[in-house]
């Protein structure tokens, strides 16, 4: 609870920097409107204005400024109008309807957990393999790095458009964006972890001439705790990435994604920002979600002094 | 009844590394009996604590015999025959103590009531009953390592190897330690391999002191100690004491002149 005062003045800081860059930002736009209105802007006609910058015309016309946060599709648009427009389309809109940023975060969600939970199970059963065989030890790691060197915004579409040719649509193709995103991490930190134990501690097991699988239960596994929720924090947040990547290019109807998309191509700012707002609270709350799994976990398993 | 414990004959062991070999052990002879109290001291690099890895079976040898309980020290480790005590704790942090003691009665596959009943004995053994439920990190760093000696206590092997347990302590948690161990011993008549770097801990200890020197590791000095066996803390102040201390620090100095 000690970290809400840095947090909130942070949160305070790029607010106000959001508003101060609405004016400039919507002035062009602001004083055409002005114009059509029937008001006097300076200078007079829209070529001589766009050798105006956005600051230097809101100087030569202050009395726009307050029209500046309201326009109907700014540029930037203003952080109360990203705020009405979310409650508008998550508390106001059934959740069944195709205008609902719930139905459409579910969506997203539901894509992204199968495809966290895939690459999460990929990963660890790829970090076992790393640690106890040594060819894929040698194999696998690179091809692993190399994956993830790969922009994922020109995988996915080849992906989802070859899963599409046969057949598979929907959740599943956007699940296995997700899952590629999100094994990588989960590999990294589990082969740490596995490989934690010290020299002591594995020769304290073979004086007790434990068997291999003993060893893995009794020392590697539980040692490789903390490291996996690590991994999975970054995970999570990989996979939200993931699916909505996977929404973007291929015409998808529903998800953040295709919220995203829809404002862009429609020139309506305020669903691309409050698409974006939400899959970002969303992401925030997965990770904060597996925060507190690990520090419960943690402390039950007695790794944290309570 | 006579045959020795544990019998070194000949004991070679050499490192390959890439600066070379590294000849950790040279011509090693000893016999340890039933009920034996042994000191390896001697300065880094002697070989003390590989020697006492080669009879956990945890080193191999590369030339001569070594037996632990009449059979090769590989052997005898898979037939448990000893319980090992490292330099650190190393209690598993996700355990309680009890949890960390009942470890190896896990791997061993003893039942559940037997576990309890073992817990329950050697806790009281190494004056830690009452902390079973506690995590390592709510004990003390003297603590910690009894409750890693009741460790090596829970599954009843006759030997104790003992890798400078107390080494990282400091020395008046050391005394009283070392101490109980005494007691321990006296009632638990276990055979005792016990590495130190400590002139008053060895001789203090031991019935036999094993002085070793480095580059090559070997044996200059076996001290058969006259003390009894009833050791209160100030029979270091006794003649007898200062004088077996005198010849553990003369085979030390003699070891260092060689080089």
């Amino acid at each position: 609870m000690k970290s809400i005062l840095p947090v909130l003045t942070v949160v305070g800081a790029i607010l106000l920097l959001w508003v101060l860059a609405v004016v400039p930002m919507n002035m062009h736009l602001t004083a055409d409107q002005a114009q059509r209105d029937g008001l006097v802007v300076s200078p007079e006609t829209p070529a001589a204005r766009q050798e105006y910058s956005g600051l230097g015309l809101t100087l030569r016309n202050p009395g726009l400024i307050a029209a500046t946060f309201v326009q109907e599709r700014p540029r930037l648009p203003s952080p109360h109008q990203v705020a009405v427009e979310m409650w508008n389309t998550i508390v106001l809109k059934n959740i069944t309807s195709k205008r609902s940023l719930v139905y459409h975060g579910w969506v997203t969600l539901s894509a992204t957990l199968l495809g966290f939970g895939i690459g999460t199970g990929l990963g660890i059963l790829l970090a076992v393999g790393i640690v106890y065989n040594r060819a894929m030890d040698m194999s696998v790691m690179p091809w692993a790095i190399a994956s993830q060197t790969i922009p994922i915004l020109a995988l996915a579409p080849m992906i989802i458009v070859m899963l599409g040719s046969i057949g598979i649509q929907g959740l599943f193709p956007k699940a296995i964006i997700s899952a590629y995103l999100s094994f990588f991490p989960v590999v990294v930190g589990m082969v740490k972890g596995l490989r934690s134990p010290d020299g002591m501690q594995l020769d304290l097991l073979r004086t007790y001439h434990a068997s291999a699988s003993q060893g893995f239960w009794k020392l590697r596994l539980p040692a490789s705790v903390p490291y996996l929720f690590t991994s999975l924090k970054i995970g999570i947040s990989a996979a939200l990435v993931g699916a909505i990547v996977a929404e973007l290019p291929t015409g998808a109807r529903a998800g953040f994604g295709a919220r995203m998309l829809v404002g862009d191509q429609y020139g309506q700012p305020l669903v691309t920002w409050a698409a974006l707002f939400a899959a970002a609270i969303t992401a925030a709350s997965l990770v904060g979600l597996f925060s507190l799994l690990e520090r419960l976990t943690l402390r039950r398993m007695g790794m944290v002094q309570a | 009844m006579n045959d020795p414990i544990i019998a070194a004959r000949g004991l070679d062991l050499t490192f390959k590394t890439n600066d070379g070999p590294v000849h950790a052990l040279k011509d090693v002879n000893l016999e340890i009996n039933k009920g034996d109290f042994v000191s390896f001291i001697g300065p880094s690099g002697c070989g003390k604590t590989t020697f006492l890895r080669c009879m956990a079976g945890l080193e191999t040898p590369t030339a001569g015999t070594l037996t632990v309980n009449g059979m090769p020290p590989e052997e005898a480790r898979k037939a448990r025959a000893y319980g090992y005590v490292f330099q650190a704790a190393g209690l598993y942090p996700w355990r309680t103590i009890g949890g960390n003691i009942r470890l190896p009665l896990e791997i061993m596959g003893f039942s559940k009531a037997d576990q309890a009943e073992r817990v329950e004995r050697v806790l009281e053994l190494v004056d830690l009953a009452g902390f079973e439920k506690k995590f390592p990190w709510q004990l003390s760093g003297g603590m910690q390592q009894r409750a890693s000696i009741a460790r090596a206590l829970a599954f009843d092997a006759d030997i104790l190897l003992m890798d400078e347990p107390f080494g990282a302590l400091d020395e008046i948690v050391r005394d009283h330690l070392n101490e109980q161990l005494l007691q321990l011993w006296a009632r638990t008549e276990k055979t005792i391999g016990f590495v130190t770097h400590s002139i008053p801990e060895a001789v203090y200890l031991s019935t036999k002191i094993v002085v070793m020197s480095p580059r090559p590791g070997r044996i200059t000095d076996v001290i058969e100690s006259p003390l009894p066996k009833e050791r209160p803390l100030d029979i270091r102040d006794s003649a007898e004491f200062i004088e077996i201390a005198h010849r553990v620090r003369d085979g030390l100095r003699a070891g260092h002149l060689d080089d």
